[in-house]
Order: C-alpha cells, then sequence, then structure tokens
C-alpha cells in the first residue's frame, strides 16, 4: 500500500519539478521573441522525432548512465562522489594502453582486456578517494572534483608525449587502438554497444542495491552512520567497494568513447559526461533504474540541442540552460517529500 | 484591400529584391548566375562561439554575407568540438534541415568531412584547412586566403607607428601560415624602418588567453609599442595593449571597437568568398576543389583604419595593397636573410605571391625578428 502510495508522491513532485522547469525555460525563450511552444516541439523532435533523432539520443545517454552510477552508487552509502570526469578519463587512457599492448591477440579477448583494464582503472581513482576517506577522513566530494583535474592533466601529458601519436597532425592525441578492436554498432542501427553496457550496468546496479544483502546493508550506512556502526556492518569494506564500482562504471564510459567513438585518447575524452552523469545521479534520486531513464532523458535534451540552434538560432548554452534549471527545479522540489498529506493518509 | 495597394506591395517586394541582387553582383563580380539559383540550405558550423572577436566570428561574418545569396537560408550551430560529435552535427543538418552546403569551419573537422561526403554525395563540404588533395571525394572543397598580405601592410602600419623601433608578434602554433603571417608583418614593417626588430612568441596553443595576456605584458615592459596575435581571439592582447597606452593590429575579423585609441588596422579573412562555391553548387557550375589566394583572388582584407593612422600612411597603405592586388607586389623577394643569419633568398630571386609549394614550407622567421620558430631543422 505504501509503496504505490511512494510512487505516486514521486510522480507527482517529478512532474511538478518538469513543468516548472519548462515553465521558466519557456520565459527565457519568450524573452528572446520566440514562442515557447515551437521550441519545446523542436525539442522533441531533435530528441525523439525520428529514428535518426532517437539514435542520436541513445548514443548520447550510453556514457551518461556509466557516469551517473559514478554518483549514484556511493551515494547510496552517503557518500557525494563527483569524480565520473576523471574516472572516465583514466578509464579511456588504460583503454588505450591495454588495447596497444594486446595489439596481436584475438579480438574478442582484447575487448574484453580493455574494458577490464578502463573499469580497474576507473574504480581504482574512485577507491582512491573512498579510501581516503575512510582513512583518512579527506572528503570525498573534494577529492573526486581534485581527481578530475589530475586525471586531466595526465591525459594531455600523456597524449602531447609519452603515447602521441605523431601521425595524427590535426590535435595531440595517443596512439590509436587496432580497427579490429572497434566495438561498432548494434546490428541494424546507428547506435553503438555501449548503450547495452549501459543499460546492464544500470540493471547489474539495481539487483545489486535492492536485492541483496549487500545492498541492504549499503542502505543502512548510507541512512545512519551510527547505526551501520552498532550493527557491525564492515563500513570501510562498503565504502571502498561502492566507490569502486562507481568508478568502474565510470571507467567503462571511457573505454567505450575510446573503443566504440573515438579509437584514441585525447582531450575529446574530457568533453563533460563525468558532469552530466551527477546531474543525471541527482535527478534520478540515486535510483539505478531511474538513471538509465534520465539519461535518455538528458542524452535527449543535448541531442536536439543542434535543432534549437539550426531553427530557432537559440545560442548554444540554452541547453545547458535547460538542464541547470531542470537541476535545480529537482533539488527544489525535493524538499516536497514527506509534506503532501494526501500521500501519507490512512497509509 | 484594393487591387492598386497589393499591386504597389509587389511592386516594392520585386524592387528590393532587384537592388539586392545588384548590390550582391556588385559585391561578387563574376558570379551572376547563369541559371536559375536553386534554393539551398546553407549550414555553418563553428568550433566556438560565434561572437568571439576572433576565427569563428571572421566565419560567423561571412556566414551572413553567404545568406544573403538568392535562394539561401542560413543555419548555424556552435560549440561544436572536432569529434565524432561534428558527423552528428553534419548529418543533422542535412537530414532534419535539408543542408545543401555545409561550412565546417575548424581545421580538425576534416578527416570527419571527408567520411560524410562520401556518404552523402549531394551534399557540398566547404572547409578552410585547403586540405584537400587529388583522390579525396570531388564535394569537398578546401579555400584559404594568403593572410601574409594583409600582415605585410599592417607592418607597414606598425612601421610608420612604432616610436621605439620594438614591435610585437604573438603566434599560437609553429606552423607554416603563422611564421608567413609573422614575416609578412616585419618585412611590411621593416620596409618602413629598416632597423626595426619584431619580438615573436609562440604561446603553442591555439586558444590560452592566460598565457596571450602575460605574454602582452612582458612584451609591453621590453619596450615594444605596437603588437599583432595570431591566436584563436586577439581580444585579451587588444585590450590589454589599450589599456597599457600601445598600439595594436587586430586578426581574423574587424576588431577596430576594441581599441578605441590604439588600433591601427588588422588582417582579416574574406570567408565570405566561399559564396562562389554555394553558387556553383545551386546552378551546377563548375568550381575549384582547392582554392588559396590573396587581395588578388578577393579572399583576404583590411580592417578599418584606426584614428591612429594618419592620412599620409593610409595612402601608402592602400597603395600596397592594390600593389598585391594586381600582383606587383611580391612578399618573398631577394636579398633576404632569415634571423639566423641564413641565405633564404639572394638578390634578385621573386617567389611568386601564389608560390604554395614555397609558402607551405616556410619555416623560418625573417631578419629582424628576434625569437625562435621552435622547430628542429
Amino acid at each position: 500500500m505504501a509503496s504505490w502510495k511512494s510512487w505516486a508522491e514521486t510522480a507527482t513532485i517529478s512532474a511538478a519539478a518538469l513543468l516548472a522547469t519548462l515553465a521558466l525555460f519557456g520565459g527565457f525563450v519568450a524573452l528572446r521573441g520566440l514562442r515557447p511552444l515551437d521550441v519545446y516541439a523542436a525539442l522533441f523532435t531533435g530528441a525523439f522525432g525520428s529514428w535518426f533523432a532517437i539514435e542520436e539520443t541513445l548514443t548520447q545517454s550510453a556514457p551518461l548512465m556509466l557516469t551517473a552510477l559514478c554518483t549514484a552508487l556511493p551515494a547510496r552509502a552517503g557518500l557525494l562522489v563527483i569524480g565520473g570526469e576523471g574516472a572516465l578519463v583514466v578509464g579511456g587512457l588504460a583503454t588505450v594502453l591495454a588495447g596497444v599492448l594486446l595489439v596481436d591477440a584475438p579480438a574478442p579477448l582484447a575487448v574484453i582486456a580493455m574494458g577490464a583494464a578502463g573499469a580497474l582503472a576507473g574504480g581504482a581513482w574512485i577507491g582512491a578517494a573512498g579510501a581516503l576517506r575512510h582513512r583518512r577522513g579527506v572528503n570525498e566530494t573534494i577529492s573526486t572534483l581534485l581527481l578530475n583535474y589530475i586525471a586531466i592533466a595526465v591525459m594531455n601529458h600523456l597524449v602531447t608525449g609519452p603515447i602521441r601519436d605523431y601521425a595524427q597532425v590535426l590535435k595531440p592525441a595517443s596512439w590509436s587502438i587496432a580497427e579490429g578492436f572497434r566495438i561498432g554498432d548494434i546490428p541494424g542501427t546507428g547506435i553503438h554497444w555501449g548503450l547495452a553496457v549501459g543499460v546492464a550496468a544500470a540493471l547489474l546496479a539495481y539487483g545489486l542495491m535492492r536485492h541483496t544483502t549487500f545492498g541492504f546493508a549499503v542502505d543502512i550506512l548510507g541512512g545512519n552512520v551510527r547505526a551501520a556502526r552498532m550493527a557491525g556492518l564492515p563500513i570501510g569494506r562498503m565504502i571502498l567497494t561502492t566507490c569502486f564500482m562507481g568508478g568502474a562504471a565510470a571507467g567503462l564510459a571511457g573505454t567505450i568513447e575510446v573503443a566504440a567513438v573515438h579509437g584514441f585518447a585525447s582531450s575529446s575524452l574530457a568533453v563533460g559526461y563525468g558532469y552530466t552523469g551527477i546531474l543525471a545521479a541527482f535527478l534520478a534520486r540515486q535510483h539505478p533504474l531511474a538513471v538509465a531513464v534520465v539519461a535518455i532523458l538528458l542524452g535527449g535534451i543535448s541531442a536536439s540541442g543542434g535543432l534549437l540552434q539550426r531553427r530557432f538560432g537559440l545560442p548554444d548554452a540554452a541547453t545547458l540552460v535547460l538542464r541547470g534549471l531542470l537541476f535545480v527545479a529537482v533539488l527544489a522540489a525535493s524538499t516536497l517529500y514527506g509534506r503532501g498529506r494526501v500521500f501519507r493518509r490512512a497509509a | 484591400m484594393n487591387e492598386s495597394s497589393l499591386t504597389r506591395r509587389q511592386v516594392l517586394r520585386a524592387s528590393g529584391g532587384l537592388t539586392g541582387a545588384a548590390a550582391l553582383s556588385a559585391l561578387l563580380p563574376g558570379l551572376e548566375a547563369r541559371a536559375a539559383a536553386k534554393p539551398m540550405t546553407v549550414g555553418f558550423i563553428y568550433v566556438g562561439p560565434k561572437n568571439d572577436y576572433g576565427w569563428n566570428q571572421a566565419h560567423a561574418v561571412a556566414a551572413r554575407k553567404i545568406a544573403q545569396l538568392e535562394g539561401v537560408k542560413l543555419i548555424e550551430q556552435e560549440n561544436v568540438p572536432e569529434t565524432i560529435e561534428v558527423e552528428k552535427v553534419m548529418e543533422g543538418m542535412i537530414r532534419q534541415d535539408g543542408a545543401g552546403v555545409i561550412f565546417p569551419t575548424s581545421f580538425g573537422y576534416w578527416p570527419h568531412i571527408l567520411k560524410l561526403a562520401r556518404k552523402y554525395p549531394d551534399v557540398l563540404f566547404v572547409h578552410i584547412g585547403a586540405l584537400w588533395k587529388e583522390g579525396d571525394p570531388k564535394n569537398t572543397i578546401g579555400y584559404r586566403g594568403y593572410m601574409e598580405e594583409p600582415h605585410y601592410l599592417c607592418g607597414v602600419a606598425a612601421g610608420h607607428a612604432s616610436k621605439t623601433g620594438k614591435i610585437g608578434f604573438i603566434g599560437s602554433k609553429p606552423v607554416y601560415f603563422i611564421f608567413n603571417n609573422a614575416n609578412g608583418f616585419i618585412l611590411g614593417a621593416r620596409s618602413v624602418n629598416p632597423s626595426l626588430t619584431c619580438h615573436v612568441v609562440l604561446t603553442g596553443d591555439w586558444n590560452n588567453p592566460v598565457r596571450e595576456a602575460e605574454v602582452t605584458q612582458s612584451l609591453i615592459d621590453q619596450g615594444v609599442d605596437v603588437i599583432v596575435a595570431n591566436v584563436d581571439s586577439a581580444k585579451v592582447v587588444i585590450e590589454n595593449a589599450e589599456r597599457r597606452g600601445i598600439m595594436s593590429c587586430g586578426y581574423h575579423t574587424d576588431l577596430s571597437e576594441l581599441a578605441p585609441k590604439g588600433f591601427l588596422t588588422g588582417a582579416e579573412w574574406n570567408w565570405a568568398a566561399g559564396a562562389q562555391f554555394v553558387k556553383a553548387w545551386q546552378t551546377g557550375g563548375p568550381y575549384p576543389n582547392l582554392l588559396r589566394g590573396g587581395f588578388r583572388l578577393d579572399m583576404v582584407a583590411l580592417s578599418p583604419f584606426g584614428r591612429a593612422v594618419p592620412e599620409t600612411v593610409r595612402a601608402t597603405i592602400l597603395k600596397s595593397r592594390q600593389a598585391f592586388t594586381d600582383d606587383s607586389l611580391k612578399l618573398y623577394r631577394g636579398p633576404l636573410k632569415d634571423n639566423e643569419g641564413n641565405v633564404v633568398l639572394t638578390a634578385g630571386q621573386v617567389i611568386a605571391n601564389d608560390d604554395n609549394k614555397f609558402k607551405l614550407a616556410v619555416n623560418f622567421l625573417v631578419e629582424g625578428a628576434i625569437g625562435k620558430t621552435g622547430l628542429k631543422k
């Protein structure tokens, strides 16, 4: 009984946040002399209006699902990790190194190794922040934020020197992985396999967090550290594990960016998927399945950004404004939980 | 509504169109359509914001001129990275907006253009790197202006304006066209004052405002009193120069508004020359796949003079510009030494202004430059 009521509460509050966002954004658009409904129509067309648009939306959403898990999983243990961007970058670097080292290996083996390398590197990266938090009390939000800058600096160093491919003249980039190691598109679509990886990771995370004692224990830790300690839960191990899993997800996003999109590491890896992932995790209220849905929504906003520019002359920042408004509206709306009496009566 | 008012409106509209067409054919001599121009959606893609006082703005200015062509509808998208993203944007323009000509205006878009050009043979892709070579798709074009020519004219202005005999050139990457521009600037300045020197500093990045500001300050501290910057956006450099009370020249597009006191003139692209490709694509006419040119082909331009340039100097500069236009002035002519004392050209040796083989291989700074190319030879 309580469960459908809480679903109804979530749905109502989310819808209210969405409507508030659209109203505010409509105001901005109207200030520029455009008709908000026209813009919303184009927003929909650009995101879901054609197969071409849907392909683009889903492609954009794949890395977001994974980087969102980087924030969502540790958040269940009560940690605020914002290091998805850095984990993605080191994951991408590790992928390139694995791919180049295993150049003579059979392709399926190499692809698995590249994925493992990406996940391990990303996991270790955020896991280190988890360890610092547990052993030294270093604030994980600050440390993961700073680790982003370190990751990007390390990448810039490597691709402009030690692993630079001088045959790529247009910009500094690393060696490329073999053409046979590229993971292509899902047959019959223009969407690469990264989407399947993202959905699988979200499902796995959901199963782990909702249907295992580990997930239950993590929720206790996230809810009340003292209670968890009193219950004798292995807090350190749980913090490290959730951080590692989150980092591994973002590292896999790096693998996908390298193996499905670029073929090499360069500054093109750090284009903000990690930061948008934080937004996705918060919009999904750290729920692993909701993360996948929200990632598609955000992917749609990114995918339609071009159409808004081309049809209405809106600046590129328009979709950023929309995303920002959405974020603020959802955060503000989250204070409404537990206040709607209709969801409480006769519970 | 009666009949006569309707007629008058029609007449007005028709005459407006005629004036527009007349103005256009005056702007673009020799480009009058032989066949009727097909309606054409033209897409411009920028790597940064289109009001950046630099590279992207120069293209956005051209886009607005091209949009005035008969039958042309302009669509634009900015902040598109040089990744697979630009392929999606180009495909979106083609499939969602029906674009027939696309101007992806960043250097690094080229490999992505080559991929899409094979997939969409009915779309013309015009790129700004002049990287086209035999074997590349016929529906791709590379074009680029000889910016060393307007830099020479900026140099003449700088040579007249400099009191310290020291001027400065801030560059981005150690590549041939940056060296050509520096050389043009120095040769122009030394045609006025043969003992003048020019500090040449490369920042190493297309876009690094902090370093650009530092270099500007340091050059001014060393006594430089005219400066030009070959970076993505010269805004920071010019504003710093203006604040410190020295003079500056612009780059990419008209930057005169940034420095009301110290602006001399500037080297501008005329990317609107790309209108000829749109025209050709509309009418099925012929077009070159590779086009490089300077003032003679109207592919570069000079910014309006600032008030620091006296009338007599303006006349000299305009005379030199005319000399480039009628090809009587050659940029590289002997005797010419580089700044390490090596002989580049002996007396009497002259390099044609459109000698691409020579210009693309330029890896030296001419005599009078203080600074290094940073290249290993």
